[in-house]
């Protein structure tokens, strides 16, 4: 099995440690990874901020990386989730189909594709897990609060198989933190408010660490972290499964 | 309020200034949200109520023309006058002359959004015409002279103290009061009064049964019926979305109505008007004002499924902590997001960004509108239409250009880096937006790609 691996552009620039667990993981679990080198970003900060338009270079490049994978992986359900709902290719519409349906978010493919039962992983500490919302009502990582469904959560079924972990309980499940995209700054003063008072939720439980699929709220809320100046952490799950969390 | 000029995130943040209020609001609201995850927790069957509403709706938007006749028909062979105004100014001056044929100059109304949304006590009271709104809420904005700030709470915003000082001024309740018993029955006896001495009365329209031609009104105070009963002309004003085709229908939407607004079971009077009683006018107003362009816009007809619960409101994150007043519209929140830029794009352009797409409304939403899909959507189109702020137009195409060509990402990845560890006031100051509230993240040593360069292959 080849996996294409597919690494945010702000991740790949900023959070370095998040992508190097995903490999290190991934590989670990035997998968034969390959990144391809000249990957940018997956266009969704133009496409959410109404600039769908412009992403043909970005899709264009997209397909040019990943094309012939047996699977993208990425370890961010927000980027996942704007490949498979809103990358088009007027030119090459197969391949972009194509590519399409082999994009998976990290934990997704963890636990439905490898179908993994057990992590050599051990991280004796309180973590908060922030549902990205993404991901969880986009790709249906994890049940959703709304819903009147059985409740699941595959990475939540992944930290249950980390040593010595605790999840603490949240007020609000699955309240969104703010982040947003673009929304963070167009939005200052309603993205920040959101942002501190999810992490209060995850201060207020006892958490030692914050973490979920999508690096991108994790920066919000470190960032609001750090102005508090809590000692709290965030890091991205690969971090945790992987075992070696310092980023 | 004054919103003149002011977007959304102007308006919201402005709310935020009071941070201990907009606790409260979210924490009011949130309560709201709870009561209602436990009520439909309670029915098993709540998706496939969902998908059946939902199906119905798709059915009348199909047939709006064929159901729309069918219930003029049968509405007038009950003995109601039917009225269909194009727009917000046709629906008001046929209210008006409606009350002026009746010769009296007073009117009580109880809750229509519709009506909000025409701007019909404005219109009114320019004509000379005393408008009092009867629910309790509505009572209470229209005495702060304010809109509602949400569909079903109109007033959530407002605090029982400040509700207190507006009683004390208008309507002589001792100062400083603030116990919600004392207040509701200062309310009572003064719309009793209201409800006795007027002789026409208005209301909204929940449900309009196109088999039966009779419309279904649902309140919590009873006050739609103690206007109508009392009064000689009874005025009835509904969006022409408002039609169900078949009386057994209603079942379905009675039991998701309240549940997602309220967390009840049922509103406390679902009232249903068939036929004017002896010596009494019944006149309906049908209203398309946008309707039927919105059901001409492909992507977005699926709005016109709403039914007002205001469940996406409560639960929207973003509504929240930004309070109604900041959409500058009568339907407030993520429903309000979709359905005003219909009305005039270029006024409501900065509401479909008001969100982060989180996707919770759309899945509250009792009758299953894509509303998060929908601003998406919205957002294409509001930016092709041109009304996109320069300023982000060029942003776009500097990322756009940088992220097409991977040399130039790295180069301006590496660049920012740079930037943010040997000059961090370049981006640590007050005209980024993030530094303001938030820290920015620490700059790695080096990227992933580069990284990834240096240990494997
Ligand atoms: S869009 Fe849905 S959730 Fe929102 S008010 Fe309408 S029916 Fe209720």
């Amino acid at each position: 099995m080849r996996v294409g691996l597919f690494i945010p552009c702000y991740v790949d620039q900023f959070y370095p440690g998040a992508a190097i667990a995903t490999l290190q993981l991934l590989e670990k679990l035997g998968v034969e990874v390959v990144y391809p080198a000249n990957q940018t970003c997956c266009g969704q900060p133009m496409a959410n901020s109404g600039f769908e338009h412009l992403t043909h270079g970005c899709n264009e490049l997209f397909i040019k990386n990943f094309d012939g994978f047996d699977y993208i992986v990425a370890p961010s359900g927000s980027c996942v989730l704007h490949v498979r709902d809103h990358l088009h290719d007027d030119k090459q519409e197969d391949k972009a189909k194509d590519v399409r349906s082999r994009v998976y978010e990290l934990t997704t493919f963890l636990t439905d594709v490898l179908k993994v039962k057990s992590l050599p992983a051990k991280f004796p500490h309180k973590v908060g897990m922030h549902q990205s919302c993404h991901g969880q009502r986009g790709l249906h990582i994890s049940s959703m609060s709304e819903l009147v469904a059985p409740s699941f959560s595959k990475p939540g079924s992944l930290l249950a198989m980390v040593e010595g972990i605790e999840i603490v309980p949240l007020n609000r499940i699955d309240e969104c933190c703010g982040f947003g995209g673009t929304f963070c700054v167009a939005e200052e003063a309603v993205s920040a408010k959101m942002g501190k008072d999810r992490v209060d939720d995850h201060l207020e439980h006892g958490a030692e660490y914050i973490t979920g699929v999508d690096m991108s709220c994790l920066m919000h809320m470190e960032g609001i972290l750090k102005r508090k100046g809590s000692k709290v952490k965030v890091l991205h799950i690969a971090q945790i499964l992987n075992g070696s969390p310092t980023p | 309020m004054h919103t003149e000029g002011k977007d959304h995130a102007e308006l919201a943040d402005i709310f935020n200034k009071d941070e201990k209020r907009v606790d409260w609001h979210d924490e009011t609201l949130w309560f709201i949200r709870a009561k209602r995850d436990k009520a439909v927790h309670q029915l098993p069957e709540w998706e496939d109520l969902r998908n059946t509403a939902s199906q119905i709706k798709h059915n009348v938007l199909s047939n709006l023309d064929k159901y729309l006749v069918e219930f003029e028909a049968q509405a007038q062979a009950n003995g109601i006058t039917v009225h269909w105004a194009a727009d917000a100014a046709e629906h008001n001056r046929i209210v008006h002359q409606l009350i002026k044929d009746e010769g009296v100059t007073q009117m009580v109304k109880s809750k229509s959004m519709l009506t909000e949304e025409c701007g019909l006590n404005e219109y009114l009271a320019e004509h000379g015409i005393e408008v009092i709104d009867s629910d309790l809420g509505e009572r209470i904005v229209q005495l702060a002279k304010e809109p509602p700030s949400h569909i079903v709470l109109p007033c959530i915003h407002k605090k029982k103290g400040e509700i207190g000082d507006l009683f004390h001024m208008y309507l002589g309740t001792p100062s400083g009061l603030d116990d919600p018993q004392q207040l509701t029955e200062a309310a009572r006896i003064h719309l009793r009064d209201t409800f006795l001495t007027r002789k026409v009365a208005l209301t909204g329209v929940n449900f309009a049964i196109a088999e039966t031609g009779e419309f279904v009104v649902c309140t919590n105070e009873g006050n739609a019926d103690m206007g109508a009963h009392l009064a000689n002309v009874h005025i009835a004003c509904m969006g022409i979305e408002k039609i169900i085709p078949q009386r057994k229908h209603l079942s379905v939407f009675l039991r998701l109505l309240t549940r997602s607004a309220t967390g009840q079971p049922i509103t406390t009077y679902s009232s249903h008007f068939k036929k004017p009683r002896e010596g009494q006018q019944m006149h309906l107003v049908l209203v398309d004002n946008g309707r039927t362009v919105q059901l001409g816009r492909e992507e977005f007809r699926n709005s016109l499924k709403c039914i007002r619960c205001g469940a996406c409101m409560n639960t929207c994150p973003v509504y929240r902590r930004s309070g109604g007043h900041s959409y500058h519209t009568a339907v407030a929140g993520p429903i309000g997001s979709i359905l005003a830029p219909n009305l005039d794009m270029k006024k409501y352009a900065d509401l479909p960004f008001a969100s982060t797409l989180c996707g919770s409304c759309s899945n509250v939403c009792p009758v299953k509108i894509d509303i998060h899909d929908q601003l998406y959507k919205w957002r294409q189109v509001l930016v092709k239409e041109g009304y996109a702020p320069t300023v982000k137009k060029v942003g776009m195409q500097v990322m756009t250009t940088t992220l097409n060509s991977p040399t130039v990402y790295r180069l301006a990845g590496k660049m920012g880096r740079i930037v943010m560890k040997y000059a961090p006031f370049a981006v640590n100051n007050g005209l980024n937006p993030w530094y303001k509230n938030r820290d920015m993240p620490e700059p790695p040593k080096e990227s992933f790609g580069e990284w990834y360069k240096k240990n494997r292959k």
